[in-house]
C-alpha cells in the first residue's frame, strides 16, 4: 500500500486514536495570549481521579498508545503523577505539556525515575523579551530552569515546544540551538486562532513573506524538528513537508477536555465540534466510534471553493479550526492559504460573525492597577 | 519463468525472530499499526498476512517455518523478507 492510499484509508478513521490530547484542567498559572484552551481557572466540574483512571481503563482496551497530557498546566492538579503513572502502568505512554513551574529539582529527579514519559517545554521565544510578551513576564526563566532541573536529574532528550509566531519566525534556528544545547528535541507548530488565540491572532500568526520562511527551514530541518504534522497548509508551496499530510481530527486524534468533553481537535473546543463526554453512557470508545461529528468527518470531504485550486491534493484545504475561528466556510481555503486564495474571502467576514470559543476560563482581569491612585 | 532466490534467502528463512517486547501491535482496517514504546515510534504494518506473520514469528524455529505455518505460498516469501527487513530496521522485531 502507497503511503497516499494509507493516507486515503486514515481519512476513513481508525479504530481507534493514535494518540489523543487529554487536557487534564483548565487551571493555569499563566495567561498566554494565543492559550487553545483559554485556561486560567479550575472548572468545578473537572474528571475526578476515579473518573481519570476509569478513561484511561478505556483507552487501555483501545489499544491507544500514548496520550498526549496538555492543560491548562496538568501539573497543577494534585493526583497528577497519580494518573500518569496509572497510565503508564496500563500501556499508555504519557507525553505531557507544562510551562514548567512545577519542574523543581525533587520533580525532576521523580521524572526522571519514569520510564515512558516525555516531557514537551513551552517557550515562544529564545529570550525573555520575545517570550514573555506571550507567555507572561518570568515565564521565560521559569521554563528555562525546569529545563536546567530536567537535564541536571538526568531525564534524558525532554522536548521543547514553540508556537511559531510573526515575533519568533526568526528566532528557529536559535530554538534549534537552545534544544541542542540540552541534547533535547525541537518541536515547532502552527498557531491557530483558537481559545484566546482568536483575540491574539491578527497579531500573532506569521505574514505571508514568514509562510515561505517557515516552509524552507521546515524542508531544510525538518527531519530533526518535531511539528505535529501541523504545517501541512504550506505544502502548497512546494515538496510536501515530512510527516502526514491530512486534518487528522476525529480520525486519527481527538480531545478529551478536563471536564470529559471529546472534541474533534485541540483546537476546535466549540459546540459544533463536541462529539461527546466520556461520562455519557458508552464512555469514550462509543463517541470515537460512534458519534454523529465523527462519523461525518470520516467522510469523503467536498474541496468547494478550492476544487478548482491546483494546489488542494498538497495542502488539503489547511486547517478546519483556523478556517473556522477567522469565520471561513470549512469548505474553503485556510485563512493562511499561501496561494492567497483566502484574502479576498477574508474581507468578506463581517467583524464579530466569527464563531466564539464555547468555554472561557480565563482569569479576570486586574484592573485595580489601572485604578486611578487617589481614593 | 523460474525466479532464481535471492541471494541469502536460505540464510535468511533459517534466522529465529520475534516481536520485539516493546512493540504493542493495534489491528486496523489495513492492517495493523505497531508502536514502540523505546523510541516512541509508530509503524504501519500494511498488509494482514504480515500482521499475521510478525505475531507468529516468536512461536516457531525459524522465519521459513513461520511462513508454512501462516499458509503463505512459497513464491511470495522474497517479499516477505524484504518486508521483515525494513520491521527488522524498525525494530519492530527482532532476532532471538
Amino acid at each position: 500500500m502507497s503511503a497516499e492510499s494509507l493516507v486515503s484509508q486514515m481519512k476513513f478513521g481508525l479504530d481507534a486514536p493514535i494518540c489523543l490530547t487529554w487536557e487534564l484542567t483548565y487551571a493555569c498559572n499563566l495567561q498566554c495570549i494565543h492559550c487553545l484552551s483559554s485556561s486560567g481557572q479550575r472548572d468545578s466540574r473537572e474528571l475526578s481521579t476515579a473518573e481519570a483512571k476509569r478513561v484511561l481503563d478505556e483507552l487501555r482496551d483501545l489499544q491507544v498508545f500514548y496520550i498526549n497530557i496538555g492543560g491548562g498546566e496538568p501539573m497543577i492538579r494534585r493526583d497528577f503523577f497519580e494518573i500518569v503513572e496509572y497510565s503508564i502502568a496500563n500501556q499508555i505512554g504519557v507525553k505531557f505539556s507544562t510551562n514548567g513551574a512545577f519542574i523543581d529539582r525533587p520533580k525532576s529527579q521523580q521524572l526522571a525515575s519514569m520510564d515512558y514519559l516525555d516531557i514537551q517545554l513551552s517557550i515562544d521565544g529564545v529570550d525573555a523579551a520575545t517570550n514573555d510578551a506571550v507567555r507572561g513576564e518570568g515565564s521565560y526563566a521559569m521554563a528555562r530552569r525546569a529545563m536546567d532541573n530536567l537535564a541536571e536529574a538526568g531525564f534524558g532528550p525532554f522536548k521543547i515546544s514553540v508556537v511559531v509566531t510573526r515575533h519568533n519566525v526568526d528566532q528557529l534556528d536559535g530554538f534549534k540551538a537552545i534544544a541542542d544545547s540540552y541534547g533535547a528535541q525541537l518541536r515547532v507548530t502552527r498557531l491557530r486562532p483558537s481559545g484566546r488565540g482568536a483575540d491574539s491572532w491578527h497579531d500573532l500568526h506569521p505574514t505571508n513573506a514568514q509562510q515561505m520562511q517557515i516552509y524552507q527551514w521546515l524542508l531544510a530541518n525538518g527531519e530533526n524538528v518535531l511539528t505535529g504534522d501541523s504545517f501541512f497548509h504550506l505544502n502548497a508551496l512546494g515538496a510536501p513537508l515530512p510527516g502526514l499530510n491530512m486534518c487528522g481530527a476525529g480520525r486519527v486524534v481527538c480531545l478529551i477536555d478536563p471536564i470529559g468533553d471529546v472534541y474533534a481537535c485541540p483546537f476546535v473546543i466549540h459546540d459544533q465540534f463536541k462529539a461527546g463526554s466520556v461520562r455519557d453512557e458508552g464512555g469514550f470508545a462509543k463517541v470515537w466510534k460512534q458519534s454523529e461529528l465523527f462519523l461525518s468527518l470520516r467522510e469523503p470531504e467536498s474541496a468547494g471553493a478550492c476544487s478548482s485550486c491546483g494546489s488542494y491534493d498538497a495542502c488539503q484545504g489547511g486547517c478546519m479550526a483556523a478556517k473556522f475561528f477567522t469565520g471561513l466556510p470549512l469548505d474553503g481555503p485556510d485563512p493562511e492559504c499561501v496561494i492567497g486564495n483566502a484574502e479576498s474571502q477574508l474581507l468578506k467576514v463581517p467583524a464579530g460573525i466569527a464563531p466564539k470559543p464555547a468555554m472561557d476560563h480565563s482569569k479576570p482581569v486586574t484592573i485595580s492597577r489601572r485604578k486611578p491612585a487617589s481614593v | 519463468m523460474n525466479v532464481a532466490p535471492a541471494p541469502g534467502l536460505d540464510e535468511a528463512l533459517a534466522r529465529r525472530l520475534e516481536l520485539h517486547p516493546q512493540v504493542a501491535l493495534r489491528p486496523e482496517p489495513f492492517g495493523a499499526l505497531a508502536y514502540h514504546y523505546g523510541n516512541r515510534r509508530l509503524i504501519f504494518l500494511r498488509h494482514k498476512d504480515v500482521v499475521r506473520l510478525v505475531e507468529a514469528l516468536g512461536s516457531h524455529d525459524s522465519l521459513g517455518s513461520a511462513l508454512s505455518a501462516c499458509g503463505i505460498a512459497a513464491s511470495r516469501w522474497p517479499s516477505f523478507v524484504t518486508a521483515l527487513q525494513s520491521l527488522e530496521t524498525s525494530e519492530v522485531i527482532r532476532e532471538r
